[in-house]
């Protein structure tokens, strides 16, 4: 897995979207695929348009870890809005997931 | 250049040989050792802790566990050429650094030279929600990331249960604890793992069961509102230890473990002599004086004159340009300088050539072992010939103190290791009993003993000095009367009278009568020379 920005649904050089996300993984293991893949499918359908995630690979980037405390992979930190919140696990309960990242779901 | 990069990084792969082997062999030690540099232990452990292996360290809150780690880390860097990483759990770098800058070790230095590096690990529950799979992969990766940017050989982690609290996937933590273990012992790295004291297992979240090599417990009691800290080894795979329990102290110069003695008794017992710088004394020992580097006791009653006696042994030591450390216990430096000034004894002279130190302090003050720690580094110190302590009774107020035996066959192996001869005087009663029950026994600690008393001889107290023991030389027993005169202190022929020594007044008339029988036997003997 590659660490990189991913900006869907938003044009180059908009102002930074209200949602930043950060995942930390190690590796493409069978957790941080499907950290990653619920993450998406979940911000698709919350904050469709007004996030960005970012994800750190920390076998590539080891130093990284330090600076967001992180010692559980995978690792989903929500940079912004404050404050800083951390979930951990393969975001595989979306309800907690929700709870975690105070979204509140949007009606159906 | 390349090879050799290549070649330290394949030794870095196999770090289990002993580097020392000719030391790990005298030692009789089956597994390798990596020192940790704290006194006592590494006796304590005959070497240290396994090298390449993780040791546990148990104790509950204010134990010293962080202390020892951090000791462990810094020692290995400074002394032993083996850089560390510590993986902080509860306190920040700045709290340890300050901590540890207590100890006298400058750990930001250490840092700046690339020997030690310092991870902090924050784990807040409160701000960690939980969902789904996970594992400490994270945490591998700091620890792996802190060990390779130094070439770390050494890790201490403190205290890795803080995760517990953090996280409540137990499972997978325990799971990922075990996994971390053999990844150390994989590596090759010797580590430091702190853990709390648990009420049914030995740590609370049952470590000991993935740390087996060595496991320390650490302890801290109050006892007669004395602190006393106590270090024993639980196990030691595959190597013979100290199994007591062992005081250790947090000292200015890091922590201080104090085996009871030095599991040998092997100290160089040199022939040569101190004189005391009381003539008759010498001679009643052999001729020559006490034996340098041994025990000397010198008991009595109070106002016997142990104090004057040691003090007289003081003055002719720096009187031949020797150092001598005197712990008074009872008096100031003034106060001593004063009262020995009364019977010609001039101790400030020798203060001011800084032959002579004095060291007061209150006995009960601190504990034995805090007071042992004291007189430790005194003497590295000042490097005395002869160390004095008046009175050892004095060191504990309890009527009987298990720890003043201990304490003084420390303090006395510890001056023989150094070379250095110890005086020591003791109180006891006038019947010759002790005071303190704890004190029968001390004798045997002894070589010499040198016994004062008062013998009260037709309403005269009179002073009296015997030589109880003396190890190795042949030495007078007869009992003596000592005086103190302008002159200083002088031990008296004794006059027999029908094989009763005479004392006092009835000596001095004694002497008269025998001066006048001989004056009058050489007046006789003139008047006949005449006629």
């Amino acid at each position: 897995m590659k660490s990189g920005t991913e900006q869907p649904a938003r044009p180059p050089r908009a102002p930074k979207p209200e949602w930043q996300l950060r995942l930390y993984v190690a590796g493409a293991t069978t957790k941080s695929v499907a950290a990653l893949g619920n993450l998406r499918r979940m911000c698709e359908e919350h904050l469709a348009g007004r996030y960005e995630i970012e994800v750190i690979d920390l076998l590539v980037n080891p130093k990284l870890a330090a600076g967001d405390q992180i010692l559980a992979v995978p690792t989903l930190v929500r940079k912004f809005p404050e404050p800083i919140r951390k979930i951990i696990g393969d975001l595989s309960n979306e309800e907690r997931v929700l709870v975690g990242l105070d979204i509140k779901p949007v009606a159906r | 250049m390349k090879q050799s990069k290549k070649k330290g990084a394949s030794a870095r792969a196999r770090p289990t040989q002993p580097v020392v082997a000719g030391a790990e062999a005298l030692l009789g030690a089956p597994v390798p050792k990596a020192p940790s540099g704290i006194d006592g232990l590494d006796e304590i452990t005959a070497g240290g802790l396994p090298r390449g292996r993780p040791s546990l360290v148990i104790g509950g809150p204010g134990c010293g566990k962080t202390m020892l780690a951090a000791e462990f880390i810094v020692q290995g860097a400074t002394r032993y050429g083996e850089s560390g990483v510590f993986m902080m759990f509860e306190e920040t770098a700045d709290e340890l650094a300050a901590n540890v800058r207590s100890l006298g070790f400058d750990l930001d230095g250490l840092v700046r030279d690339g020997k030690v590096a310092i991870d902090y690990v924050r784990v807040e529950r409160s701000e960690i929600e939980e969902t789904g799979q996970y594992d400490l992969e994270g945490l591998f990766i700091r620890i792996a990331h802190a060990v390779d940017s130094i070439g770390a050989k050494r890790v201490a982690l403190d205290t890795l249960e803080a995760l517990f609290s953090g996280l409540s996937d137990h499972p997978v933590l325990r799971a990922e604890l075990r996994r971390l273990f053999r990844w150390l012992k994989d590596r090759g790295l010797t580590a430091v793992i702190t853990a709390e004291r648990g009420a049914e297992t030995l740590t609370r979240y049952g470590l000991e069961e993935y740390v087996a090599d060595c496991v320390i417990l650490l302890d801290h009691r109050v006892v007669d509102q004395i602190s006393t800290r106590r270090l024993r080894v639980v196990k030691y795979r595959g190597s013979p230890h100290g199994t007591n329990e062992y005081p250790f102290l947090i000292g200015a110069k890091g922590l201080l473990v104090l085996p009871i003695t030095s599991l040998r008794l092997d100290h160089a017992a040199p022939l040569e002599r101190l004189p005391t710088g009381i003539e008759e004394l010498d001679e009643m020992l052999g001729g020559k004086g006490l034996f340098r580097v041994s025990a000397v006791l010198v008991s009595g009653a109070p106002g016997t004159g142990k104090s004057s006696i040691v003090a007289r042994i003081a003055e002719a030591a720096c009187e031949r340009g020797e150092r001598v450390l005197f712990f008074s216990y009872e008096e100031s430096p003034n106060q001593l300088v004063r009262n020995m000034r009364s019977i010609g004894i001039d101790l400030e002279r020798w203060r001011k050539k800084e032959l002579l130190r004095v060291l007061s302090s209150r006995p009960t003050l601190q504990g034995l072992e805090q007071h042992l720690v004291v007189m430790y580094d005194a003497v590295r110190e000042f490097r005395p010939a002869v160390v004095i302590v008046d009175p050892i009774s004095n060191l504990t107020m309890h009527v009987d103190d298990t720890g003043l035996k201990p304490m003084l066959m420390r303090l006395i192996d510890f001056l023989k290791q150094n070379e250095v001869t110890g005086i020591y005087t003791d109180l006891i009663s006038d019947d010759g009993a002790p005071i303190v029950k704890s004190q029968l026994g001390v004798s045997s600690l002894m070589d010499t003993w040198l016994m004062l008393s008062n013998l009260p001889v037709e309403g005269e107290r009179t002073r009296a000095l015997q030589i109880v023991k003396s190890r190795g030389m042949p030495h007078s027993n007869l009992v003596r009367e000592f005086v103190f005169s302008e002159r200083g202190l002088e031990l008296v022929d004794v006059f027999l009278d029908e094989g009763r020594p005479l004392t006092g007044r009835r000596r001095l008339g004694a002497q008269a009568a025998a001066d006048a029988a001989r004056r009058g036997r050489s007046a006789a003997g003139a008047a006949r020379r005449k006629a």
